[in-house]
């Protein structure tokens, strides 16, 4: 595969700076929480800026190659490589991760959740930084392996540490789902690394490229086993139905900071493994499964949209809204077409944006109001009327209005699985996907349904008295009502670091909406390259 | 050659005193360490143990310039001696583990017992036996070294002499230890009758002849396995091991599931590679058995422990199971693989296991307890312990970047490459473990973290400056071969001189 190897020392300088700042703050008193959150702002502002400057120097003419390249020997022994680099589909969701993070530790800065220790907290979320960017940079399976697991253990802390009150439920329950995934994943990926390299005992390779020229070639049986272990590594990260029932429950428990990276960012893991690792190294077993996956996509849209009706918490709403999203996305990679993959990728991102934001609203209402119960939250319009709005603005990109981001996500990967790629067609599964096609297009109209009923709940009508001045929970809140402007009520509107945090996601909703191309001009060229296997 | 004389004209056989080097700076450094122990005055004894120290260290020198020099196999006493690339790492991982146990023993035996002279001179004769083991190629020579290493752990074991508990732990291991040595010794001299040899090459090629194996030759090649299952603790040999690692002073406890448990598993491969390789039918799926069993078992032991050393006993059993997979494949799959996969699972498992110790005695400092609830509120009042301990714990877990991972990963490769379903079978069991052994891995982690401090008490520990020096040396080590695993050196492993067919 053509490469491009100019400026090769990028990506691992845009992956690893986080840790920079970690070791910094190790040496900074654990009292001193300023210089804590001002050593961790100034890491995250470079790796941005390392950020942005890789968007720049991207050459978009040529996004379907790798591109940054570079690649070194790691583990002689088992042939794994230090390989990196970013095509199309890497580039959007690595600059994501970057910008989250970003945008999550400026929200921390007057958010540090109970029980405090910003410099742990913030020492936590760089590292998953570190662990999210190098998942989406890696070029090697090993190495695309150990990024992945980087990931698991400062999320688990930071659900477990500073989430809610059911956290150490919750976290130990999202810790051995991912773990089982991975365990069996990593299974896969060796069998796979045997399988291809032969019957010599040397030789072979971890490298991306050696798996997309040798894995079509394995025999289908042993393909079709192997795709069964990656399925479930991935697939618990999704997380797709049934595997799922990590993810309500550590959504619900974790910190606003950690919901918002776990949906942007940590979600992503998986349908990317599918989109880079799983399909183009697989692809005749991806054929034979594809229909289950499209299946249980389809049944995660309905179940996660029905979930979300019967919930009673704004914030584990959120949460199984997550499940009938990433269904869409997945409905989309089944179908095996560039189209629905493009669709899928640009989900991704829109749901990190979406779905992100939603956290970050959740996370302010319940600072507000001390609670997420949907029953008791009304009038939000006229109480904090900003915050208000902005819920309404984000339901509606969340249930896929046109012209938000969240449309271009969800329409393609519904059209797409109309016309499923011509090897699932000559399977006989086009009746099947047709179907599903129907389904989906259901699924958005629950979407819509749960969506708005959420909003008419939560943000119309009068305010509930038990949270207005004359009310009686008043005192408790006044506190907070100090650093914020008042509107004849004690709960205070957005504030500057919400503004800042949320303003660039907000303006990313609308600048996709109105103009995808942006977003699938990138995309396009290195989708088409990895789904050629599939014909047409 | 050497090899070319006949046994019956003695001849004087050639040293290598290069080669022996390690050995004899051992030997030298105990009788020093026992005269040295009759001058000090009680107040001075401290220095027993630094000396202690610096002998081991002396002894990693030659195993170095071997190491650097030599990349040629050194073989000795007709073969039944050898120092090759296997032998130089595994002495160095025994040496060097035995100088962390010095660093964590010195300040914890100062405290409980007047008894330093002894205790460092057993600990050294334990490891001489050890660092013998590596290379010796001889049943007679493999049984001499494990005796050599035994006999002083038993008395280690025992060493708190007012404990009932030490004394129990002692007897236990004791007993036991002596039953597998018979059992084992038994299967020796069978060997011994059916081909004729002691030395294990001879015995490869004599079970090789056969078409068949006759019923005395499985019954040798079983017994063997079987005593050493007892070193190793494997299940259902197991039995003895939590009882004697909660007893045994804690130091000695992560000797012996660390540096003990690694010799058994060094003679092991010594057997399966060198004495066994044509018995593939009979020792392939008697380990493979003994390793699924073992893995499971001890995971779901592990699970319902309160008392951190248990767990961790526990959990160095199941661990062990992971090295005995490669085995049970050894001759099915690709040797080398399977032979480097338990090396550096061996090295790795060494690091993460006596750090995992050190932070345990660290700890005990200051709460005096060994429950796992004793661990409550650490992350507040000790972050920096409660962060090694994250890595070790999430290292033995097999999380990367740790180097669990790295050691797991191998066994998995070494298994997966022979291609059977058996081998599959026992990828996947051993795939489903992990998570049930991160299970009380995270147990203790929520513990440390999530917890508060059961008795409100959250003053500072003050760790003494040994143990630190053992945690900076097993963390970094720990790290780095999850980062870097390349360098561990383990790679320069090509062979046993003699097996693979050379």
């Amino acid at each position: 595969m053509d490469v491009l190897r100019d400026q090769n020392w990028l990506l691992s300088l845009g992956t690893f700076l986080p840790l920079a700042g970690v070791v910094i703050m190790l040496f900074i008193p654990k009292r001193d929480e300023e210089s804590a959150k001002l050593v961790a702002l100034v890491t995250a502002i470079a790796t941005v800026a390392v950020g942005a400057y890789t968007l720049v120097k991207f050459d978009y003419g040529q996004s379907a190659k790798l591109q940054f390249f570079t690649s070194h020997d790691w583990i002689r022994p088992i042939r794994a490589t230090y390989t990196l680099g970013l095509d199309g589909i890497s580039l959007p969701l690595y600059f994501l991760s970057m910008v989250i993070t970003l945008l999550v530790i400026i929200y921390s800065w007057d958010h540090i959740p109970s029980p405090g220790n910003a410099k742990a907290f913030l020492m936590l979320m760089l590292v998953l930084q570190t662990g999210m960017a190098g998942t989406f940079v890696a070029q090697d399976l090993i190495l695309f392996f150990v990024f992945f697991e980087v990931v698991l253990l400062p999320m688990y802390f930071m659900i477990g540490v500073w989430g809610g009150e059911q956290r150490q439920y919750a976290s130990l329950k999202f810790f051995l789902y991912t773990m089982f995934g991975s365990a069996l994943m990593l299974v896969s990926f060796i069998a796979l690394f045997i399988v291809t390299k032969g019957n010599t005992a040397e030789g072979g390779s971890f490298a991306f490229s050696w798996f997309q020229a040798h894995g079509p070639e394995i025999a289908k049986t042993t393909a079709i086993w192997i795709f069964a272990g990656m399925f479930v590594g991935f697939a618990v990260k999704v997380p797709m139905f049934p595997f799922h029932t990590w993810l309500p429950d550590a959504h619900t428990q974790a910190p606003t900071q950690g919901s918002v990276i776990l949906a942007a960012i940590l979600l992503k893991l998986g349908t990317y493994g599918f989109v880079r690792i799983a399909i183009p190294f697989l692809p005749q077993a991806a054929v034979k499964w594809a229909p289950a996956i499209a299946v249980l996509a389809c049944i995660g849209i309905i179940y996660g949209a029905l979930g979300c009706l019967a919930q009673t918490d704004m914030k584990r709403l959120i949460a199984f809204s997550s499940v009938a999203h990433m269904g869409f996305v997945m409905l989309g990679i089944a179908t095996l077409t560039p189209l629905g993959v493009n669709a899928a990728v640009f989900g991704m991102v829109a749901h990190g944006l979406i779905t992100g934001m939603l956290f970050f609203l959740a996370g302010s209402v319940k600072e507000r109001y001390h609670t997420l119960e949907i029953r008791r939250l009304s009038g939000m319009l006229k109480q904090i009327p900003r915050l208000g709005w902005i819920l309404g603005f984000c339901a509606m990109a969340s249930l896929g209005l046109p012209g938000l981001a969240g449309f271009w996500g969800e329409f393609p990967a519904i059209i797409s699985s109309w016309n499923p790629a011509q090897a699932l067609v000559g399977d006989g599964k086009l009746d099947l996907f047709r179907v599903l096609t129907v389904v989906a297009a259901l699924g958005t109209v629950l979407a819509a349904g749960y969506l708005l009923w959420l909003y008419q709940r939560t943000a119309f009508g009068e305010p509930n008295p038990e949270f207005t001045s004359h009310g009686s929970g008043a005192h408790s809140l006044s506190a907070a009502a100090n650093h914020g402007d008042d509107h004849g009520s004690d709960l205070h509107d957005v504030n500057t670091y919400e503004w800042i945090a949320w303003t660039p996601l907000l303006i990313a909703i609308v600048v996709f909406g109105v103009y995808p191309q942006l977003m699938f001009k990138v995309i396009d060229p290195a989708v088409t390259n990895l789904m050629r296997v599939f014909g047409k | 050659m050497i090899s070319a004389l006949v046994a019956s004209d003695f001849a004087t056989p050639h040293v290598d005193y290069h080669a022996l080097a390690p050995e004899i700076v051992l030997g030298v450094g105990i009788c020093l360490l026992i005269v040295l122990d009759l001058f000090l005055a009680e107040s001075r004894k401290w220095l027993v143990s630094t000396v202690a120290g610096l002998i081991l260290l002396g002894a990693v020198l030659p195993v170095v310039t071997l190491g650097v020099i030599g990349s040629d196999v050194r073989s000795m006493f007709d073969g039944r001696y050898v120092i090759d690339n296997f032998s130089l790492v595994l002495k160095a991982l025994f040496l060097l583990s035995g100088y962390v146990v010095v660093l964590m023993s010195s300040r914890d035996t100062e405290e409980r017992t007047p008894y330093q002279g002894e205790y460092y001179t057993l600990l050294l004769t334990s490891i001489m036996g050890m660092v013998m083991m590596a290379s010796a190629r001889d049943l007679v020579s493999v049984f001499v070294a494990l005796e050599f290493l035994s006999i002083p752990a038993y008395m280690l074991a025992a060493w708190r002499k007012r404990d009932s508990k030490s004394n129990e732990a002692g007897m236990k291991y004791f007993l036991l230890g002596v039953f597998a040595s018979a059992v084992m010794l038994y299967g020796m001299s069978l060997l011994y009758g059916v081909t004729g040899s002691t030395r294990l090459v001879d015995i490869g090629q004599a079970v090789t002849g056969t078409d068949h194996l006759v019923g005395v030759q499985v019954l040798g090649i079983v017994f063997v396995i079987v005593g050493f299952a007892f070193k190793v603790s494997a299940v259902p040999f197991h039995t003895w091991a939590p009882d004697v690692y909660q007893g045994a002073p804690t130091p000695i406890t992560a000797f012996l599931s660390v540096a003990s448990k690694a010799a058994g598993f060094v003679a092991l491969s010594l057997l399966v590679f060198l004495a066994f390789p044509a018995a593939k039918s009979v020792y392939e799926p008697f380990l493979w058995v003994l390793a699924a069993v073992t893995i499971t078992v001890g995971n779901l032991l592990a699970l319902k422990q309160k008392n951190i050393v248990r767990m961790l006993a526990y959990s160095s059993v199941s661990q062990g199971g992971f090295i005995l997979m490669p085995l049970a494949v050894a001759g099915t799959g690709d040797a080398r693989t399977s032979l480097r996969a338990v090396v550096v699972y061996l090295i790795i498992y060494a690091a993460t296991n006596l750090g995992a110790f050190a932070v345990v005695m660290a700890v005990s400092r200051k709460t005096h307890s060994g429950e796992i609830a004793s661990y409550g509120g650490l992350f507040n009042y000790a972050p920096g312990l409660a962060a090694v301990m994250t890595l070790f714990l999430a290292s033995l877990a097999g999380i990367p970047p740790f180097g669990g991972w790295y050691a797991k990963f191998g066994a998995f490769k070494a298994v997966l490459e022979a291609r059977t379903g058996a081998a599959y079978t026992l990828a996947v069991i051993a795939a489903v473990n992990t998570v049930v052994s991160a299970a009380y891995y995270i147990t203790l982690m929520r513990e440390m973290w999530m917890k508060p401090a059961p008795d409100g008490d959250e003053s500072p520990v003050r760790v003494p400056r040994n143990l630190v020096a053992a945690l900076v040396i097993t963390g970094v080590a720990t790290l780095a071969f999850g980062v870097l695993p390349g360098f561990s050196g383990y790679g320069a492993i090509t062979g046993l001189a003699g097996a693979f067919g050379r």
